[in-house]
């Protein structure tokens, strides 16, 4: 045998002890789970995963996570699936990046026999996939929207609202949010599946963004300059509700605005005790997560899938209002409460 | 020839034309230059005036549009603000193209620069100028790495810093593990952080230290790259570096100090970053590097290097910034910001093209 043959039969020998040792290990835990999230930086998701590889290993599943690279990135995720398609997956939860374009590649998994369940984000049409898990986002926005209603007591009549929405693409989560706020406050908002048609003189400003403290100071200058008279602030997070606080401060506006928000997130939730942010819904990514990895192993267990809340095409997880100045009429829990069951 | 030819020689026959040719010595400008070819002259020589005629049509459109809402002392000043970032990190990219490279990196270290300053003070609890130091210290490092990684390895600096881009991104994530510092928090206990958010009012207006460092750190590179060895090497590397080789320049210790320089002014970007956002937000600045690129070109900069001014950047930025906020103004869908600012960045092109081809 010469030098390099006997490498070869070493490495191939190695090669296939590992092999052998992988088919063990996997076979060990038989259950396979993928989780797809947006990206793997956000906070939200990171939770997500967290609730995920905890619940997985209490019941014995082996998870593999995937993410794609930005938000918005829909090819990383259609390769995400075709792997855990290959992989011989029982059950995937996706946090589809683009709700419309990930259909075929979901179509595609669930005739392979997976189960597919949707986290956060619906897919559209909302039955691609076989059960959705989400926050109600128009819930979400109705909350705040109420009470900055019952907050500003007569005022509200005459409120200018600033609106610092996601992006200009008008993605789902940021019109229900938003137009949840207006039907909240009380405002007609014409096309519920649109932002901007509507034409009630107390919206002032729409501007976007990206959901971070950069673009919530350039959205909330830029209104103060269409209308300085501003006096609540919807944002559609609480990065952009921080960015939109800093821009009131130097202008020395932060004490007469009310600023409200959506997440939950523990520097959000921080936030709301300091005063910074009036009100925010908090939504519970980990428990989202958590379900779903409950639900695929009920799946494979039984081949039962998991049904939506009673008068939704949805499981609802929950949304709660988060301030520590209760308004009448409204039901809210305390910042104490809220830092307990916050994220990120 | 050795015979002398003796002074009445006659003519030959052949030669009896010559007395009615032209006696006049060869010239290149042939003909008096047409207006057109006059403007192409004098925009070759001054690189920056293309970007500062649209800056200025561009601010007084507004104002005939919007009125007195846009054009105060106010918002004039608060469009300073909103490019103050883009400003700073456009001077390091313009650093950069004048050596014919380019930097996709900037955003990444400017983000991951101001993590280390917010981290190191409230995960290691060091005082808050010893973290901006590290800060800066990340900063040059990063561009230590491209300008190896360019200059010695002689890799093209598009590959290059596509890489270091997604390493320094990733590191950032992994670093902060995307949490957020809290402007409360920073005031609290660092606010050295936070010095450059401060303002000075005059009237009116209002200057942040962020837009008063990025208007001086133009100025100062201004002065450095058309005044000092070190800045005419700049362009001379940028231009032909083979020639400036020749000529003595050691051209691959010249690109090593751009991109640590370029490094530097990240890492200042990052710590003006903080300033305005109160916060420290691994997240943001995603888009720094396509903006800074967009400046730059817009500023009537040569992405083939050795040509422009520093001055034509800042113009570039403000042109984005005012039609930003113009646009948001009036009222306008954003996209309509996106899609103009791609038509300025192709006409920059066009123009920049077309002054090239400038005859004498």
């Amino acid at each position: 045998m010469t030098k390099t043959a006997l490498l070869k039969s070493t490495v191939f020998g190695a090669a296939a002890a590992a092999l052998m040792a992988f088919t063990a290990s996997a076979s060990a835990a038989d259950v396979g789970a993928c989780l797809i999230t947006k990206t793997d930086t956000n906070p939200f998701f990171v939770k997500m995963k967290e609730g995920a590889t905890a619940k997985a290993t209490e019941l014995g599943i082996n998870l593999k996570s995937y993410a794609g690279k930005i938000d918005g990135d829909n090819e990383s995720q259609v390769a995400a699936i075709e792997s855990c398609i290959a992989d011989g997956a029982k059950g995937i939860l996706l946090v589809p990046s683009d709700s419309k374009a990930i259909v075929d590649s979901v179509k595609k998994a669930r005739d392979a026999g997976i189960l597919v369940i949707a986290l956060d984000t619906p897919l559209e049409p909302i039955d691609a996939a076989d059960a959705t898990f989400a926050t109600d986002n128009f819930k979400a926005g109705e909350l705040i929207g109420s009470w900055a209603k019952a907050t500003l007591g007569d005022a509200a009549k005459d409120a200018k609202i600033a609106y610092l929405d996601l992006n200009p693409s008008q993605p789902t989560v940021d019109v229900l949010r938003d137009q949840g706020f207006m039907s909240g406050f009380g405002i007609d908002t014409k096309d519920a599946s649109k932002i901007g048609d509507e034409d009630d003189a107390r919206n002032v400003c729409h501007d976007i963004t990206n959901g971070n403290e950069e673009g919530g100071r350039t959205a909330m200058e830029n209104c103060l300059q269409k209308d300085p008279g501003i006096n609540v602030v919807y944002t559609i997070n609480e990065p952009a509700a921080a960015g939109a606080y800093e821009a009131l401060k130097a202008v020395g506006m932060e004490g007469n605005v009310l600023i409200v928000s959506v997440d939950g997130g523990c520097p959000g939730v921080k936030n709301v005790s300091e005063g910074v942010i009036g009100a925010t819904s908090q939504q519970y990514p980990l428990l989202m997560a958590s379900m779903g990895i409950e639900a695929i192993k009920k799946f494979a267990d039984t081949g039962e899938k998991p049904a939506p809340t009673e008068g939704k095409d949805f499981f609802d997880t929950g949304a709660t209002l988060v301030t520590d100045k209760p308004a009448a009429g409204v039901d809210s829990i305390d910042t104490k409460t809220g830092t307990e069951k916050c994220w990120g | 020839m050795s015979d002398a030819p003796s002074g009445a020689r006659q003519p030959q026959d052949f030669e009896r034309v010559l007395s009615a040719s032209d006696k006049s010595v060869a010239r290149f400008d042939r003909h008096d230059r047409s207006p057109l070819e006059r403007v192409q002259h004098f925009l070759h020589s001054n690189p920056a005036a293309v970007p500062l005629i649209v800056l200025v049509v561009s601010v007084f459109a507004f104002a005939v549009v919007i009125g007195g809402k846009f054009f105060s002392a106010f918002t004039l000043t608060l469009i300073l603000q909103q490019v103050a970032i883009v400003g700073i990190v456009g001077a390091a990219q313009t650093l950069v193209i004048l050596t014919a490279g380019i930097d996709l990196s900037v955003g990444a270290i400017m983000v991951l620069s101001s993590v280390v300053m917010g981290q190191f003070v409230f995960r290691y609890g060091l005082p808050a100028p010893i973290a901006i130091l590290c800060g800066f210290g990340v900063g040059a490092l990063c561009g230590l790495l491209n300008g190896v990684l360019v200059a010695r390895m002689k890799l093209p600096p598009f590959i290059v810093t596509l890489g270091t881009w997604q390493i320094v991104l990733a590191t950032n994530f992994l670093y902060s593990a995307n949490e957020t510092i809290r402007s409360q928090d920073i005031e609290a206990q660092a606010p050295l952080l936070q010095l450059f958010g401060a303002n000075l009012r005059i009237g009116g207006a209002v200057f942040t230290y962020g837009v008063i460092v990025m208007i001086l750190l133009v100025a100062l590179l201004w002065y450095v790259l058309n005044h000092t060895a070190w800045g005419r090497h700049v362009y001379a590397v940028g231009d032909d570096p083979e020639a400036a080789d020749l000529s003595g320049v050691n051209v691959s210790r010249m690109l090593i100090s751009v991109y640590v320089i370029s490094g530097l002014i990240c890492a200042l970007a990052g710590w003006v970053l903080i300033g305005r956002l109160g916060s420290v937000s691994p997240t943001s600045g995603q888009f720094a590097n396509i903006e800074s690129i967009t400046a730059v070109v817009i500023g009537g900069i040569s992405l083939f290097g050795g040509r422009g001014s520093i001055l034509g950047m800042l113009f570039g930025a403000l042109i984005v910034g005012v039609f930003s906020l113009g646009l948001r103004l009036i009222g306008t869908d954003p996209q309509w910001t996106y899609l103009l600012i791609g038509v300025l960045i192709i006409g920059a092109v066009a123009i920049d093209q077309w002054i090239r081809k400038v005859a004498g």
